[in-house]
């Protein structure tokens, strides 16, 4: 255990705590790491002012509710509902498929992303359907449509989530109401609305609360296809950039860490409402072999 | 399984295995073309972009998903794509780096949280519910928002003499350092493998672990004896699963490691993407593919068993 704890101090403990003091701090490349002053709520009132945080957030409000909506949920669902209406190994076959972009390297993922966008005649997309079908103009796409990609990278990536839950869920559903269902003549659609959503209550629960954590939080697929560009940066990107990575070269770590406070904020309060949820209680129980 | 009425006399004959696949049969299952059909057609964006990778490493050019050569005609396949791989030196450091940290990670993943995750499956220890009730949250806890206090952390901690900057091969355990970005990655990984190693001994029978005490093995004995080989499915798939999370990762090392040409594929790779960067599309490609070759490898033997550790584990991913 001791190595564990010591881990989970350096690089938990440690830096939740740090992170809320440098909020309070002024501290940024300018001021070096020693001659810095505490500032009060400076930061935070900075934020507040900030002209770029209201496009922020509502950037992040729509990054994050499109792709839970259309990815993380809704096609979690459709596909995993797909999936255990044909054999099992062709099921088996297809979410497989679907978890590929979560194994590939987020960059490798996004290149691939990037030259499938690419301009005529490199980009699949411009080259054999925008421009032969719909006569584009074949231009890069990524800048035109740079929501798109975000919540379609971002999303098929998600997806596997819901997939993998959801079809679980699925299948342990007794067989006998299935049976049931086809006996009394249910039509696929009746089936689904009437029997397999309202068995998937908590899974749904699960996975919209848990991935809307994520969401709010990752932005590693952002970072690497648009940096922030073209309107797409949201909240935890901003304060990545604010405080670590920009082309300024003025690292403002206390501006910085105050942002991420609000987002660390929202992820304590998130983990201890999933820690009640899921009936803690029952997965520690004594253990037994004491008693021997 | 199928009534009487519904078995063909050929499935009869066949072994058991065989009449269980052929499923097609069944009333049930043969109405489920159209799901394939609409599941083929839903998938193809996930698939063509590896398609592109592959054929665009091999060709001269492509024009879309079609290879040309300088004349725009068909054909052009060259390996000229991967000569990076023997005239760019630098492709061999980043690799090793790469490769370390993939290895650092599992071991370091693997090696702690199985001790953990038996300590708190099994052992009766005064904080045992808090720390259980710790690992719970931090493993919901979103930790990139913690980044900016670690580079602190690491930065302290490349200021401790000996390990903290001067260490061979892994360079360290501070900011700038190959061993660095690896304790942080184990860090962050770790509640998800002390959670699932949990599970995984959890599924052990007490009865054969009793046995053993009783017929005199030491709670080690019987940890490493008994209980490990046990689990062992469980510590590989963990340690795949790890390997492949390490191989892959870039926000770490792109955070904490300065050199763009003393690092990791990943970040390297994504110096090459970058707007200033001379556009060679094959190339690109191909070092692409050079660091998905071993993922997909993995992938193909052990599909079954990531499914059910990103079951336990899927975080982020947005």
């Amino acid at each position: 255990m001791s190595p564990t704890l010591l881990l989970v101090a350096l690089f938990f403990a440690i830096p939740v705590v740090l992170i809320a003091v440098l909020s309070f701090t002024d501290m940024s490349t300018a001021t070096g790491l020693r001659v810095w002053n505490f500032v009060g709520l400076a930061n935070y009132e900075q934020i507040l002012n900030h002209p770029n945080s209201g496009v922020i957030v509502w950037a992040t409000v729509f990054y994050v509710g499109v792709t839970l909506a259309l990815f993380n949920v809704g096609l979690g669902l459709l596909i995993a509902i797909l999936t255990t209406h044909m054999p099992r190994r062709a099921g088996f076959f297809f979410r497989g498929v679907w978890l590929l972009p979560r194994m590939t390297p987020v960059v490798v993922y996004i290149l691939m992303w990037n030259f499938l966008a690419e301009r005529v005649p490199y980009g699949v997309i411009n080259e054999h359907i925008l421009v032969p079908l719909f006569g584009a103009d074949g231009a890069g796409l990524v800048p035109a449509a740079a929501w798109f990609f975000v919540i379609l990278t971002n999303g098929l990536v998600g997806a596997s989530f819901g997939i993998i839950i959801f079809s679980s869920a699925i299948e342990s559903i007794p067989r006998d109401y299935m049976n049931a269902a086809l006996v009394d003549g249910c039509t696929m659609w009746q089936r689904i609305r009437y029997l397999i959503l309202p068995s998937l209550k908590w899974p749904l629960l699960f996975v919209t609360t848990y991935q809307t954590l994520s969401l709010l939080t990752s932005f590693e697929y952002i970072l690497v296809l648009t940096d922030g560009n073209f309107g797409t940066r949201v909240w935890s990107l901003w304060a990545y950039q604010t405080a670590l990575s920009n082309y300024f070269g003025n690292f403002q770590y206390g501006l910085g860490a105050a942002m991420a406070v609000i987002l660390v904020v929202i992820g304590v309060a998130a983990s201890i409402v999933y820690m009640k949820f899921f009936r803690f209680d029952e997965l520690v129980q004594e253990p037994k072999i004491e008693a021997l | 399984m199928s009534t009487p009425g519904t078995t063909t006399p050929t499935t009869e004959s066949l072994p058991p295995t065989r009449r269980n696949r052929s499923r097609w049969t069944d009333s049930e299952y043969r109405a489920s073309w159209l799901p394939i059909v609409i599941l083929v057609v839903v998938s193809v964006p996930v698939v063509i972009g590896y398609l592109w990778l592959i054929v665009s490493t091999l060709s001269d050019r492509t024009h879309g998903l079609i290879p040309v050569d300088s004349e725009g005609n068909f054909g052009g396949f060259t390996l000229r794509n991967w000569s990076f791989l023997w005239e760019d030196p630098q492709i061999w450091t980043i690799t090793l780096n790469t490769f370390l940290l993939a290895t650092g990670l599992t071991v370091g993943v693997v090696a702690v949280s199985s001790m953990a995750g038996y300590a708190l499956s099994r052992l009766k220890f005064p904080g045992r519910r808090s720390l259980l009730a710790g690992m719970l949250i931090l493993h919901a806890f979103p930790s990139v928002t913690l980044l900016i206090s670690i580079f602190f952390v690491l930065r302290w901690l490349r200021d401790v003499p000996v390990v903290g900057s001067d260490l061979p091969l892994i360079g360290g355990i501070g900011y700038n350092t190959v061993g660095g970005v690896i304790l942080v990655s184990v860090a962050l990984q770790l509640p998800l493998g002390i959670w699932l190693m949990k599970g995984f001994f959890d599924g052990v029978s007490w009865d054969m672990e009793r046995a053993a005490l009783i017929d005199g093995c030491s709670r080690y004995q019987a940890w490493r004896k008994v209980v490990l080989p046990a689990v062992r499915p469980g510590i590989a798939a963990l340690a795949i699963f790890t390997f492949i999370v390490g191989w892959g990762s870039f926000l770490i090392p792109y955070t904490y490691l300065v050199d763009p040409t003393n690092n990791v594929i990943a970040v390297y790779l994504n110096d090459l993407l970058g707007p200033t960067s001379p556009v060679n599309f094959g190339e690109l490609a191909a070092i692409g593919l050079f660091q998905l070759i071993p993922v997909l490898i993995f992938f193909f033997f052990t599909q079954e068993y990531l499914l059910n550790i990103f079951a336990g584990g899927a975080k982020g991913g947005a």
